[in-house]
């Protein structure tokens, strides 16, 4: 830059068409690449080889050959011998139903309460909104291990303020980390992590919408509950539909709060979710093919869903169009 | 006099109707702050109040427990701490830096390949986060790289979000015909993008390195996968491993209780400082290029 003087004013304003236009383009053409590199570089090292080379280990196994002291580990290809042994492990089928359960419980009522509490931000005449809208998002600083460690005391019979407060009561203490009450639990610190992230994402959507529209139903009569849901709801779907995809995603790998958990119940196995399986099967027992199976079928599956849940609400939006 | 009068009973005749929305509101603010008041009090209470006595009343330990949290494992503590500010801190520039040029190079330039890198980049979103743990530590175990520093940071710093909500940013912030105006006046592409892009996008840059450095400092598979050394843990993987030997040691507990404690109060005061600079409408695509 230094080295090439810029033109003087004139020359420019007489060539502006030709000689300066042809140089500008061959230096357009590699500036692009010298800014993406960086992220293309990374990609391909941490997320593009790695992918490839799970779904290689998945399609291996071990073999020892040899015998006593001296056989030597090797990988041998495997064919779809991974996969079958992961399907049809007991331990996966009951890990899948696991996080149905939980998902069944955290997706909807994050999106749901996000929603409700967007929409009363966005309500005139409510009041301390700042206040509720920071302690609603405070959670968000909070890690997932830690939120699951505040909430395991919190649901631990004998730390727990409302096991304290029934036990007083003489009705025993709230079983959260039992069979019957641990999907709520769980679910619990998923939906008190995620509420306020998704809150401000669809609020923030809510205050883009022009005034105007809410101006315009407010005179044809319509009170602030009916603008809610005839007109807002229906303006947000996008935000709703971004942060619904990321729940379902989140949903899935589900992983910090059970592992969090687990030394405080007898409940929660070392396979009770697919991710807890993965973990066990590289470090615990030592089998990274059988890992990479099930972690290259984690991810077909999610990429399959987050597939499905657009393709569905693109055809939902063309419907509503024509 | 009465006019007014009028006017104000009106109006706290159409608030009237807002009651309940407000007790909603407030009933999640709770609900949102429930947990984060119970661990301070329980840091305050000595491990036998702990067991004993009701929840939300303050106990007679809070300097105990402090001192014992810093004295655990020969000030282990403090290590945690440090490394997670280290990762996320440092994570947190890098990947931020790392985004913003990809954000800027699509959404500034037409070129060959740019919606395959772009769409390849934004995939990533979908492989989960274990799907790539277990192939990056293998990978890097073999480049000797496992266990160190490098092996919790480098993965962290490719970002498809952040490199989407540059991109985003990018194209509304930064407008093509001062790109082109300094052109003609010679300037070089990086020196275009260091003084003009750059400071054009700063406010998008806050909110990418704030997702940044609460995703890293949230971070537990990553660094628990990847670390063996008790030393580089980070708080979160700290916590844990404290809190699983506390299963069979309850006094343990109180130190787990005020480490949970004493680790969200740095989160918590940046995030409400820095609240005020999140873009956040960009996630839901309110700006548009």
């Amino acid at each position: 830059m230094t080295l090439t003087p810029a033109p003087p004013a004139a020359v420019v304003a007489q060539t502006r068409t030709a000689p300066p236009r042809k140089r500008q383009r061959s230096r357009t053409r590699f500036a692009p690449y010298l800014f993406v590199g960086p992220a293309v570089v990374l990609f391909v090292l941490f997320m593009l080889v790695p992918i490839i080379y799970a779904a290689y280990l998945s399609f291996t196994a071990y073999k020892i050959q040899g015998g006593g002291i001296l056989g030597t580990k090797t990988l041998v290809f495997a064919g779809f011998d991974n996969y079958v042994s992961v399907l049809t492990d007991p331990a996966l089928g009951s890990g899948f139903w696991h996080l149905a359960l939980y998902s069944a419980i955290a997706v909807p009522l994050t999106l749901g309460l996000a929603l409700l509490f967007a929409l009363l931000l966005d309500t005139p005449g409510v009041r301390a909104t700042r206040f509720g809208q920071t302690a609603i998002f405070i959670p968000y600083a909070v890690p997932g291990v830690i939120a699951a460690l505040l909430w395991g005391f919190m649901y631990l019979p004998s730390t727990s303020p409302f096991s304290y407060i029934t036990k007083a009561l003489g009705w025993g203490p709230i079983p959260f980390l039992e069979s019957s009450g641990i999907f709520g639990s769980i679910g619990n610190i998923a939906v008190w992590g995620g509420v306020g992230f998704n809150m401000i994402i669809i609020y923030t959507s809510l205050r883009s919408i022009p005034a105007e529209i809410y101006e315009a139903a407010r005179i044809d009569g319509a009170n602030e509950r009916q603008i809610a849901l005839r007109v807002k709801i229906p303006l947000v779907v996008p935000a709703l539909l971004l942060t619904g995809i990321f729940s379902v995603i989140g949903a899935l790998q589900l992983y910090s709060e059970p592992t969090t958990l687990k030394p405080m119940t007898d409940i929660i196995s070392q396979t009770w979710v697919p991710l807890m399986t993965i973990y066990r099967n590289a470090f615990l027992t030592d089998d990274l093919p059988g890992a990479a199976a099930l972690s290259v079928l984690l991810a077909v599956g999610t990429v399959a869903l987050s597939g499905l849940v657009l393709w569905i609400s693109n055809r939902r939006a063309k419907g509503a169009q024509s | 006099m009465t006019a007014i009068a009028t006017r104000e009973t009106a109006r706290l005749a159409s608030n009237r109707g807002k009651v309940w929305p407000t007790v909603i509101l407030m009933i999640g603010a709770i609900y949102c702050l429930i947990p984060v008041l119970w661990v301070f009090t329980a840091t305050s209470k000595s491990p036998s109040e702990l067991f004993t006595t009701f929840s939300f009343l303050p106990g007679s330990g809070l300097l105990d427990n402090l001192s014992d949290l810093f004295a655990y494992g020969g000030g282990q503590y403090g290590l945690w701490a440090a490394n997670s500010i280290l990762y996320a801190g440092v994570g947190g520039v890098l990947s931020t830096f790392v985004s913003t040029m990809a954000g800027y190079g699509l959404a500034k330039y037409e070129f060959k390949g740019r919606n395959l890198i772009f769409y390849s980049i934004l995939g990533g979103v979908l492989i989960p986060g274990i799907t790539l743990a277990i192939p990056q530590y293998l990978l890097l175990s073999q480049a000797g790289l496992a266990g160190g520093v490098m092996s919790v940071l480098l993965p962290l710093i490719i970002s498809p979000f952040g490199i989407y909500l540059s991109r985003v940013y990018a194209s509304a912030a930064v407008p093509q015909d001062t790109i082109e105006a300094a052109r003609l006046d010679g300037a070089s592409e990086w020196r275009i993008f260091l003084r003009i892009g750059l400071p054009m996008m700063l406010p998008g840059m806050v909110t990418v390195f704030m997702l940044q450095f609460v995703g890293i400092w949230n971070n537990f598979l990553l660094p628990f996968i990847m670390l063996s050394d008790q030393n580089s843990y980070p708080l979160t993987v700290g916590l844990y491993t404290l809190l699983s030997k506390g299963s069979g040691t309850p006094a343990l507990y109180s130190v787990a209780i005020t480490g949970a404690a004493v680790s969200i109060i740095p989160l918590i005061a940046l995030m409400l400082f820095l609240q005020r600079f999140w873009r956040l409408d960009l996630l839901s695509g309110a700006v548009k290029g």
